[in-house]
């Protein structure tokens, strides 16, 4: 039987198409403000939409939420995402596979760079403590890891790399007001490039979750993780880019 | 409110004791060691302002000219005055844009000289003081004519739009929709500027720049709108990061009423050198005793990078330290906003009586303390739904055990920065748990020997045992060796740390020496 190619979105009833919208308008709360409320659901696709829910808020606003059918149709073939192409490697794996092909730690350098003082992201992925239950990769015996923190300049980050022979070099960007962390992503793969032939430049890896997984390219990068990625999908990450799949293909 | 844990008063004590301890020398090195934002600071209490055509403050063109020429180590207040007297200027700041121009040589007098600048000095650092003190009068008279709030916890709003005038029409609607306390966040970075920004800014990074404009901009904006209210409304920004002292000394003339300001919050999470940051720290908390400003700790940020049960001890030892730290430098119980957070991962069974039990236990130990209290950002996932829930039971632990200012937890945290209805649903939030259940505090009373007083009893025994390994080692080689929130931070390291000096024997700064003395 064939999957369904075909979608929309699911209320109480297959093909409903129900969804759910709030926002605000610049205007205050009478009759007017709620037909225009009603007019913008329209505009997005939603018909009949249903204003459930109308209260003025500061001077001059009035909050909406609105219930009501979209005539849009999703096509699940059209769809583009980065599905996960490595395999799956449990902590233990990803030692010995470390252990017997690479023969050394596998060094790994990571960062916040630029002002961004949130190191949550990059503490997640590399502290002992991990997130959700899963270590992070200083707990991997055969990782060699080097967390600078927050705030770090590109320029340190390059020389880090160069001292500790990095393998791969891991940045996190959170903050995102004016596009900050393509800007930043950018200056480090371009630093990179300049201070290191291809084949002695590290796999650059940039989280963070505001990053389109697809702009890899873009940014000069060899993979993007976005929201909730886990450790154990970058230490196999990690374990595929640097050593099987290097290996199957030379 | 006290007596709900049966706390040991005999544990207590000891806890007290040991961070006294732990403290005790890095105030030592404190008051042996100066720093240029102290030296800044004094030179803003001394009447210098405004910046240069490329915005670098006066201040900071008129510390380097003296550094170059006799070093920081003997306090700027001197050669400056002594510089004064010989070219006769009795503008402070045209002072500095001359030796900005290089046509002043400063030298370290001695003598009658020496004398003569001291008093100098000292007489321009005490206008400083005094416009403070006015400050400070001014405060008590608006609180008065206009009250505090109604309830308590104060109501914490944050704004942050990195426009000032943008952010002027939302702290109004904030005020007006029921908050208490505004916030400006700074914007990303600031903390690690060497210089504080002039004049009023419209552009900042997911945050406003603090500047002295932009402060009394706020201010008279939100005297506005406690006119309009009939309540004092409140206004807090940051002291921390390299220009604390001076971020304090412009709190304080410009009368805002609280400041984040952590002992050790620079160190931790923005690599600031540990002496740099407890130098800054000290002068920084002299100026707020000074002003009656309350300050707000940073504990929370130590269960946003570690685990909030595991570690929940560390937060009641910085709490300890910061208290220690306070008390030395002359702030009362009043103005302690000692820091905590709601930040244990709801998926651990009973994270609701854990929270209330670590809740209970900070107010038990600082029954006079206005206690701030954190909503949850770490587990905050993106599910709005889920979040709203979650700030209901953040703001139940808040009113259950008395806490003085709940900082308004966000659904949209993780996601945007605050919207307008965000704030609106969240305010909404806070009033219907104050308004439900506001006076819970008078019937709860967690069983004797049951779940929460056990889990407070362990939460201390584990402070007092921290405390203990600190004092064998020191507080700084603690702090070395990342004893708080995973960080190592070696006290011969870290930013701001060439802005740092021992004092020479002949150091004097005339605004420490003020401060010290009882207020008039």
């Amino acid at each position: 039987m064939s999957e369904k190619k075909i979608v929309r979105p699911y209320g109480d009833t297959t093909g409903d198409g129900m969804v759910q919208v709030s926002f605000t308008l610049p205007v205050p709360h009478d009759k007017r403000a709620e037909g225009a409320a009603v007019q913008l659901a329209n505009k997005m696709g939603m018909d009949p939409a249903m204003l459930v829910h109308a209260k003025p808020i500061g001077d001059g606003f009035t909050f909406f939420v609105v219930y009501g059918r979209v005539n849009h149709l999703v096509d699940l073939d059209q769809v583009q995402v980065v599905e996960r192409d490595f395999p799956l490697l449990s902590a233990k794996e990803v030692n010995t596979v470390v252990k017997q092909r690479m023969r050394r730690k596998l060094s790994v350098v990571g960062a916040c760079i630029g002002t961004d003082a949130h190191t949550v992201g990059i503490d997640a992925i590399l502290n002992v403590k991990g997130i959700a239950g899963e270590k992070g990769l200083e707990y991997y015996r055969e990782l060699k890891v080097t967390n600078m923190g927050a705030q770090v300049s590109v320029p340190e980050l390059v020389e880090a790399a160069r001292q500790e022979k990095a393998d791969a070099v891991l940045v996190s960007q959170v903050v995102t007001q004016r596009d900050a962390h393509l800007h930043n992503t950018r200056e480090m793969s371009a630093a990179f490039r300049e201070a290191m032939p291809a084949g002695k430049r590290p796999l650059l890896i940039v989280g963070g979750p505001r990053f389109d997984e697809t702009m890899t390219a873009e940014l000069g990068v060899d993979r993007i993780f976005g929201r909730g990625t886990t450790p154990g999908e970058v230490a196999s990450y990690l374990v595929h880019a640097l050593i099987t799949a290097r290996r199957a293909s030379s | 409110m006290t007596g709900k844990l049966g706390l040991d008063p005999a544990l207590v004590a000891r806890a007290r004791e040991l961070a006294r301890r732990a403290g005790q020398p890095v105030v030592d090195l404190a008051r042996s060691h100066t720093t240029v934002s102290v030296e800044r600071a004094v030179l803003r209490l001394a009447g210098v302002t405004g910046a240069d055509p490329d915005g670098i403050p006066w201040v900071n063109r008129l510390v380097d000219a003296v550094v170059a020429d006799v070093g920081l180590g003997h306090g700027v207040a001197v050669p400056v005055f002594d510089a004064m007297a010989r070219e006769g200027v009795s503008d402070v700041t045209l002072l500095a844009q001359k030796a900005a121009a290089g046509s002043v040589r400063f030298v370290q007098p001695t003598a009658k000289a020496a004398t003569a600048a001291r008093r100098a000095a000292r007489r321009a650092v005490a206008a400083g003081v005094r416009q403070i003190d006015r400050r400070r009068a001014e405060r008590d008279r608006l609180v008065k004519r206009h009250g505090d709030p109604k309830q308590r916890p104060w109501i914490y709003l944050i704004v942050a739009t990195g426009d000032i005038y943008e952010d002027i029409p939302q702290a109004q609607a904030a005020a007006r929709a029921g908050a208490d306390v505004i916030a400006v966040i700074r914007s990303t970075g600031q903390s690690l500027l060497d210089y504080v920004p002039e004049g009023a800014t419209r552009e900042g990074f997911a945050g406003t720049y603090a500047t002295q404009e932009n402060f009394r901009l706020m201010r008279a904006a939100l005297d506005e709108s406690s006119r309009e209210l009939g309540r004092y409304v409140r206004l807090t920004n940051y002291a921390s990061g390299l220009c604390m002292p001076e971020m304090a000394t412009l709190a304080g003339l410009e009368r805002l009423d609280m400041m984040l300001n952590d002992s050790m919050y620079g160190i931790l999470f923005r690599d600031i050198n540990p002496i740099r940051t407890f130098v800054d720290q000290r002068f920084s908390r002299q100026v707020h005793a000074r002003a009656g400003i309350i300050i707000n700790t940073g504990e929370d940020n130590y269960l946003t990078t570690a685990d909030a049960v595991d570690e929940a001890h560390t937060v009641t030892v910085s709490q300890l330290l910061n208290e220690f730290f306070a008390h030395e430098a002359g702030l009362s119980d009043g103005l302690l906003g000692l820091g905590h957070a709601f930040e244990i991962n709801p998926e651990v069974p009973e994270s609701f009586r854990l929270e209330l039990a670590h809740a209970l236990l900070a107010r038990e130990l600082f029954p006079d303390a206005p206690l701030k209290w954190m909503p949850p950002t770490k587990h905050m996932t993106g599910d709005v739904f889920r979040g709203n829930l979650l700030d209901g039971f953040f703001n139940l632990v808040g009113t259950m055990t008395g806490q003085g200012i709940l900082l308004v937890g966000m659904m949209t945290e993780a996601v945007v920065t605050p919207w307008l209805s965000d704030r609106d649903i969240a305010l909404q939030n806070v009033r219907y748990v104050l308004g439900a259940a506001g006076g819970l505090h008078e019937d709860f009373v967690p069983a004797p020997g049951g779940f929460i007083q056990q889990r407070a009893h362990r939460v201390l025994g584990e402070a007092v045992e921290l405390l203990e390994r600190i004092g064998e080692q020191s507080l700084l080689t603690a702090i070395a060796e990342g004893t708080f929130g995973i960080m190592k931070r070696p006290a011969d390291r870290g930013k701001g740390l060439d802005g740092v000096a021992k004092h020479e024997a002949d150091y004097f700064n005339p605004a420490t020496e003020i401060l010290e003395q009882q207020p008039s």
